[in-house]
Formats: C-alpha cells, sequence, structure tokens
C-alpha cells in the first residue's frame, strides 16, 4: 500500500490561517480556548473570570445579558431568565415535561417541533438563547486576541442524536459562526490530555457534567485517537443532584416557614443557588448547612457527606450502567483498558471517584481542572482543522444506531451505532402501486426494534417520481453521518442516473429558512449593539470636552476672549447638552465637533497663559 | 485514461490503478467504491487484519475531513466520500464473515436472510434436541440446564471448526478465484450464521443466571 500524500508543502499556499477557536457549549458553564504556541489556552471574560455561566436574561428594555450578570438576574428577575438551556436543545415539548417543573421559564404556544420559551414579552427558541452564549464567547475572543473570530469548533455531548447537534449546529450559525466541526465532548477531553504521549494503549473518558452524561473508549495509535465505543444519557448530570436537593429544601421550607414555595420563584432560585453551594462543598468538606436567609427568614439544615452520599447514590449508580455496556460494545476488557480520564464538575464529588475507580480498576485522572479540559479539546481540534496541530486526528463514531421504518413499523438498521463517522448506507427504493409519484421515508435513531420506540429524525419524501408499473421505479437513497454526527440524505434515480428531489420534513428542530431568519435578526442586532455602542462612545466623549470647557472658564484665558467669542462657547456647550441625548452618534459628534472649533481660541489662550505663568517664576 | 479533475493530468501511473491522490498536483481525486481498491488491495478473502489495521490508519489520516477543511468545496467532497468508503471498509474487511459476504455480493451471489433460517440437514437432530431443552428450560425445568451447557459447547465447538475450515477456503479462492469455492464459501457462511443465531440464543437464556 502507498498512499502519497504532501499536506505539509500545501499550507504555504494558504498565506495565514484564519484564527480557529475552539468553544465548549455547557449545561452550566460555557468556555472558549484558542492555540496558543506553547498549547490549548482557555481565554477569560471581561470579568476575569475563564467559565462563562450558560445563563442569559433578557431586561425589560430588551437588552440581552449574558453569564456572570445574568447568574444574579436569575435571582430577582427569574421569569426573564434561562439557564441549562443545553437540556431543551433539538428536543420535542412532550421529551421535557418533567424538567420544566423545576424551570422558571415558561414554554410559548406553538412549541410543537421547536420549543419556544416566553422570556417577558418576546419568545425564543432553545438555539436562540444558546446563540446569546455563543456571541459572548464570540466577544471575548475577539477582546482578548485583538482580531474578528467567525470561525469554531463546538463540542457537544457524545451521546446527542442528531436533532440535537443539528440544534448546536443552527446555535453557532445564529450567534455569526461558522461551525468547523462539532466535536463529541469526551474525545476533546481525551485530546486535551495529552495522552498521546504514552503512544499506544486503551483509554476510557468519563464525562460527568452538568445536564448530560458521557463515556467513550478509546484506543490510541500514534497519534490517532480511534473511539471504539460511546455510550451515555443526555438527561443526568449534576442538575440532577441539585434538583434532588432542592425538593428537600423546598419541602422543609414548605412546612418551616408555612409557604408555597412553587409560587415564589426568587425563593426557588435561591434555594437552589444555596443547594448549589453545599453540594459544591461536599466535595471537599466532610458535612456542610444548607442556608438561605430570606426577607428576615433563616432556613438551615445540616447535611454530612454519609447523608448525601445516600442520597446521590442512585443518580450515580445510573452512570455504570451506560459504562458497562460501552466496555462491551468496544470489544475490550476492563483489565485492558489503561487510563480513565474524569471530565466534568460532577466528577469531584468523591463518591463518582469511588464508583468509577471501583469500575474500571484504576484510579481516574484529576489532574486537569474537569471544567476546563473539554474546551482546551476543542481548541486542539480547531489546531488540527486550521493545520496548525498535525500528528493528532480524530476518528470519532456515531452513538445511535439510524435506521428507516419498514412494514409493520418495524425499523430497519443502515448504520450501527459505534460506526466510526463519516459512514455511510445507501438502500433502494421503488413505488408500491402504478403511477405513485411520491415515497416517503421516515428516518429514526435509536437501538429498539420499533419505530415508536426509537427517535424519529426526518420525514424525506422523494418527489416527481416518473410515473411507471409498480416496482419498476429504483431510487437509491444515500444515507451519509458527516464528520460532526449528522446525517445527509442524496437521493438518485437509479435508472436515468439524475438527482432526485428530496424534501426534507425534520422531525424536531428549525427549518433552514427559521435558520437563515434569525441569522437575519441576529445581524440587524449586531447593528443595533454597534449603533449603541457607538452613541455610548460619543456620549462619553462629550461628556470630557464639556468638563474641559467648564474648567477652561475658570482660567485667565477665558477673560481674554471677546463677548461674541464667549457667547459662541455658551452656545456651543448648550447644543451639546441637548444633543448628548439623541440616539444618532452622528448628531452628538458634530457638535461636539462645533464647541472643538468655538473653544479654539480658548485652548489656545490658555497654553499660552501657561507659558506666561511658567516663565513668570522663571528667572532670566 | 484518467486525468485529474484540477490540473487536467495524467494520473494512472504506468502499472494501471488510479491513485488517490493526483501525482501532478496532490489533489485528491474522486475516490473507488470498491472496498479492495481503496485499500490498494486484489480483492481477497485471506488478509492479515494487523496489516489492514495499519493501511486504515494511514489512509485515515491522508483522507479525514479534518485534513480539507481550507481546501476547495470539491476535494472537501472527495474527501467526505472517501472516508465514509474507508470507514465502511474498515468495517467489512477486518470482519471474515462480513468480508466473505463482501466479496460474494461483489461476484453476484445472493446473500439473503433466508437460506441461515432453513436447518442444515446434518444439524437437524442436534437442533431438535437443542430446541426441546430450551423450552424446558423457559419453562421453569432446571433440570434441562446441563444439557444446555452441553450444547453450548458442543455449537461453539461447530463455530470454531466452521471458523477453520472458512480460512482454508479464504486461502483457496485468494488463489483460484473460481466460483466454485464461492459457493462452498457461501454455504459454509449459511452454515455459521445459523449456528451462530443457534448460539446467541442459548446465550442469551444462560446470561440472566449467570
Amino acid at each position: 500500500m502507498n498512499v502519497t500524500t504532501n499536506m505539509g508543502t500545501f499550507q504555504i499556499d494558504f498565506g495565514k490561517r484564519d484564527r480557529v477557536v475552539g468553544i465548549d457549549l455547557g449545561t452550566t458553564n460555557s468556555l472558549v480556548a484558542f492555540m496558543d504556541f506553547t498549547g490549548p489556552k482557555i481565554i477569560p471574560g471581561e470579568d476575569g473570570d475563564k467559565l462563562v455561566p450558560s445563563v442569559v436574561s433578557i431586561t425589560p428594555e430588551g437588552h440581552v445579558v449574558v453569564g456572570n450578570p445574568a447568574r444574579e438576574l436569575l435571582m430577582t428577575h427569574p421569569e426573564r431568565t434561562v439557564y441549562s438551556v443545553k437540556r431543551l436543545m433539538g428536543r420535542g415539548v412532550d421529551d421535557v415535561q418533567q424538567e420544566l417543573k423545576l424551570f422558571p421559564f415558561r414554554i410559548a404556544a406553538g412549541s410543537e417541533s421547536v420549543i419556544q420559551l416566553a422570556l417577558g414579552e418576546k419568545t425564543y427558541t432553545p438555539p436562540e438563547i444558546s446563540a446569546f452564549v455563543l456571541r459572548q464567547l464570540k466577544k471575548n475572543a475577539e477582546a482578548f486576541l485583538g482580531e474578528p473570530v467567525s470561525k469554531a469548533v463546538i463540542t457537544v455531548p457524545a451521546y446527542f442524536n442528531d436533532a440535537q447537534r443539528q440544534a448546536t449546529k443552527d446555535a453557532g450559525r445564529i450567534a455569526g459562526l461558522e461551525v468547523l466541526r462539532l466535536v463529541n465532548e469526551p474525545t476533546a477531553a481525551s485530546l486535551s490530555y495529552g495522552l498521546d504521549k504514552r503512544k499506544n494503549g486503551i483509554v476510557a473518558v468519563y464525562d460527568f457534567g452538568g445536564g448530560t452524561f458521557d463515556i467513550s473508549i478509546l484506543r490510541l495509535h500514534d497519534g490517532i485517537f480511534e473511539v471504539l465505543a460511546t455510550n451515555g444519557d443526555t438527561h443526568l448530570g449534576g442538575d440532577d443532584i441539585d434538583n434532588l436537593l432542592l425538593r428537600i429544601a423546598l419541602e422543609d421550607v414548605a412546612s418551616e416557614w408555612n409557604v408555597d414555595p412553587a409560587s415564589d420563584n426568587e425563593l426557588v432560585q435561591r434555594l437552589r443557588r444555596a443547594v448549589i453551594h453545599a453540594k459544591e462543598s461536599l466535595s471537599f468538606v466532610p458535612e456542610t448547612v444548607i442556608e438561605l436567609d430570606y426577607h428576615g427568614r433563616h432556613y438551615a439544615r445540616a447535611i454530612d457527606r454519609e447523608l448525601y452520599d445516600r442520597l446521590i447514590a442512585p443518580i450515580v449508580e445510573r452512570t455504570l450502567g451506560p459504562c458497562r455496556e460501552c466496555i462491551r460494545d468496544s470489544g475490550v476488557s476492563v483489565e485492558q483498558i489503561d487510563e480513565v480520564v474524569m471530565v466534568g464538575g460532577s466528577t469531584r464529588i468523591p463518591l463518582v471517584r469511588n464508583a468509577v475507580e471501583r469500575l474500571f480498576l484504576t484510579r481516574p485522572h484529576t489532574e486537569l481542572n474537569p471544567d476546563e479540559v473539554v474546551a482546551l479539546g476543542a481548541a486542539v481540534q480547531a489546531g488540527i482543522l486550521s493545520g496548525e496541530v498535525e500528528d493528532k486526528l480524530l476518528l470519532d463514531v456515531t452513538p445511535l444506531s439510524l435506521g428507516i421504518e419498514v412494514m409493520g413499523g418495524v425499523v430497519a438498521k443502515l448504520i450501527h451505532r459505534n460506526s466510526t463517522i463519516p459512514a455511510s448506507a445507501t438502500e433502494s427504493f421503488t413505488t408500491a402501486v402504478d403511477g405513485q409519484k411520491n415515497v416517503l421515508i421516515h428516518v429514526l435513531q435509536g437501538e429498539r426494534e420499533l419505530a415508536r420506540d426509537c427517535r424519529s429524525l426526518a420525514r424525506f419524501d422523494l418527489k416527481d417520481i416518473a410515473p411507471m408499473q409498480a416496482g419498476m421505479a429504483r431510487i437509491e437513497v444515500r444515507f451519509l453521518i458527516d464528520a460532526n454526527g449528522i446525517l445527509n440524505v442524496t437521493a438518485r434515480d437509479k435508472r436515468t442516473g439524475a438527482e432526485q428531489s428530496v424534501d426534507v420534513k425534520p422531525s424536531y428542530g428549525l427549518s433552514d429558512e427559521q435558520v437563515a431568519r434569525m441569522i437575519q435578526e441576529s445581524f440587524e442586532k449586531a447593528e443595533d449593539d454597534f449603533r449603541e455602542r457607538q452613541t455610548r462612545e460619543a456620549r462619553v466623549e462629550a461628556e470630557t470636552i464639556l468638563r474641559a470647557t467648564e474648567r477652561g472658564k475658570l482660567n485667565d484665558a477665558w477673560l481674554d476672549l471677546t463677548d461674541d467669542e464667549r457667547a459662541a462657547i455658551d452656545r456651543a456647550v448648550n447644543e451639546l447638552l441637548v444633543a448628548q441625548n439623541s440616539d444618532d452618534h452622528h448628531v452628538i459628534l458634530s457638535k461636539i465637533e462645533a464647541l472643538n472649533q468655538a473653544t479654539g481660541k480658548l485652548a489656545e489662550n490658555m497654553v499660552n497663559t501657561a507659558v506666561r505663568g511658567a516663565l513668570k517664576g522663571t528667572k532670566i | 485514461m484518467k486525468t485529474c479533475w484540477n490540473c487536467g493530468r495524467a494520473t494512472e501511473t504506468d502499472q494501471g490503478g488510479a491513485p488517490l491522490f493526483c501525482p501532478s498536483c496532490k489533489s485528491l481525486q474522486p475516490p473507488p467504491s470498491d472496498y479492495f481498491a481503496l485499500f490498494g488491495l486484489k480483492p481477497r478473502l485471506a488478509i492479515s487484519p494487523d496489516e489492514l489495521q495499519k493501511t486504515f490508519y494511514e489512509l485515515s489520516r491522508a483522507l479525514h475531513p479534518d485534513r480539507f477543511v481550507r481546501k476547495p468545496e470539491r476535494e472537501r467532497e472527495y474527501s467526505l466520500e472517501a472516508s465514509s468508503v474507508l470507514n465502511d471498509a474498515w468495517r467489512t474487511l477486518r470482519n471474515p464473515v462480513a468480508r466473505g459476504e463482501y466479496v460474494l455480493k461483489q461476484n453476484g451471489f445472493d446473500i439473503g436472510e433466508q437460506r441461515s433460517k432453513n436447518v442444515p440437514p446434518e444439524l437437524l437432530e442436534e437442533v431438535f434436541e437443542l430446541n426441546m431443552a430450551i423450552e424446558e428450560v423457559r419453562g421453569g425445568d432446571e433440570g434441562a440446564r446441563p444439557q444446555l451447557d452441553l450444547a453450548r459447547a458442543n455449537f461453539g465447538n461447530m463455530l470454531g471448526d466452521v471458523d477453520g475450515q472458512l480460512e482454508t477456503l479464504f486461502r483457496k479462492w485468494d488463489e483460484t478465484q473460481s466460483r466454485d469455492d464461492l459457493a462452498a464459501i457461501r454455504a459454509l457462511l449459511n452454515r455459521r450464521k445459523y449456528i451462530q443465531n443457534l448460539v446467541s440464543e442459548v446465550d442469551a437464556l444462560l446470561a440472566p443466571a449467570a
């Protein structure tokens, strides 16, 4: 076998490499990272914090607030604030009934195929909310790097299905980012751990985050990271522990204070903050207190590690089933697994670490900050795509089997789970009755035998088939899962070789038109934001010159001016004071210029006065 | 004579066979859909798994879409196509049974599911006894369990025998390339599938007790 490649010399022809950032769009926190000369680095936000809470709040004035400030607004304006929106990405209303009970925000009407969240007067889809977070990360990266950023790698839970991946990609597009690749979070984490230093071996990545759980088993081979199998639960994470403790705290408060906490969103959110604080403490101390002071009332409940472990044991146990399945699917034995890597904030919990150690018979790696490894790995993957990193390559798999519905509501599997992606399958379709012009194909994802137990992805309508006898038509449909884990479908009339038109109706998610409209809106919004910034800057400038003029009036130079000159300055000052309230920065800037003109002589005189003053004190 | 889509120069070498990359401008060419051709192999059945894995990794490095992000759209499409065929080929060729079926299909043999459902005549008696034991265990008669274990071992050995015979036949076909050998391989594969189904069924039944 002889493969001749010449990638190295090619890069020179493309000149300057475009900057590609790596983004971890998490349930609880999001991060952005880039490849430095020395390796991947996290980019801090304006407040210096590396973690940007994935919280979005819409103020009554319609301004979007993201991150730490939004987390504060969650306390005071819970009905205008969204968190953990990742749990709603690519899902239908029926899927999320359970979670909605604990969320303060409301679902709006018209949420059949895409959930619509009502925030104040407007409604937003989960991809739009995520786009706000992404836009903030983009802004942070641009401020830090001092250059525009338009390309990104975004990570997703390995166990995300097609709709959830598509929704994440849509969010990127709405935020003005070209999403070059979606990378699975555990796989990304393995990249950042420098595991390839050991050259060859088998590695398991246990990723227990805020809202999702993933397990992946990889084979490392001279820089190739080949995923052998993956498994997980997209609805299992630290959130579940929070909710468990929150339920207890709510019951306590209800009986001790004799109130109905369900009707008090602020109380619920403050209690949530209190239990999260207690949860985090219990990873480091043997006992703590869930505590809240609320409008003159005090709540306190002591909780020790023993009770805590007993409470969360069922949740930790739920991660072990997917682990065992993953080991079986990977075709390796537990003894063959050389290393286990811990990812996600929930892996700080001692009970979790113990459970993993017992199952994998090895002490898991916890050297790197579990909140940062995924973003760092995303930056490495960004480096691979931009050509900066040449020795590494990820070969990932599709987490769920892909199939089509056949007679009797049964699913015929076309691409099996844990197939290395890109992966494809070709299937021939024909007509059942004479003159039939359409063939409807129902595509599903999942492991169950019956269509109703699998996840409906889309319905494809093969249209405009030339009328002919039943069974004569031959439409060849190619199902291709790309490197992002997203399905692409193309169809061809085998008799004519012509491309066959396919009409796609995604079961959950946004249509292309909807995404296009949102991108348009976000551009308009971005223009608004830009104008707003220009106006603010002009106002600051006006403030500066007005203050300087006031100071000038106290100077001897003021007295040296003619009455007309002084009147002209007063007029210009008054006009600028009026213009300052304008929303049009042009108006403000023109009045600043006018005042500048009017005070020219004054400034000159002031300089001369200063020089004279200086000379006075000098002995000649 | 094949020419490069990008620079227009001839891509075929004197030895014949189309390379994946243009020898002149190094751009990726439309990939072959044949699994063996992509791996640079002549159609054959006896394959060393290590050799195959080495080539798979080499080709992955060369063809994966990650390596083509900054290339023209046409090359990006070829890369997606090439790596999807590569991964499908790797899944198929590394597994002896899938590999055998692939070669049979390439040579116009029908490999329908139906055949594996008919009991091979020489196994009639054993299958009958096994089914009896399965029924009894399912009915709650634990006394039939040793019989089941015995049958499991018996069919497991048969599976090993079949795999041995397959290996011999695979090597033979690589020499002869004759249809008679392919017909024999098909018969053996059907027998294997039948036995495999039985073994899986017994394993599923035994598993919860284990």
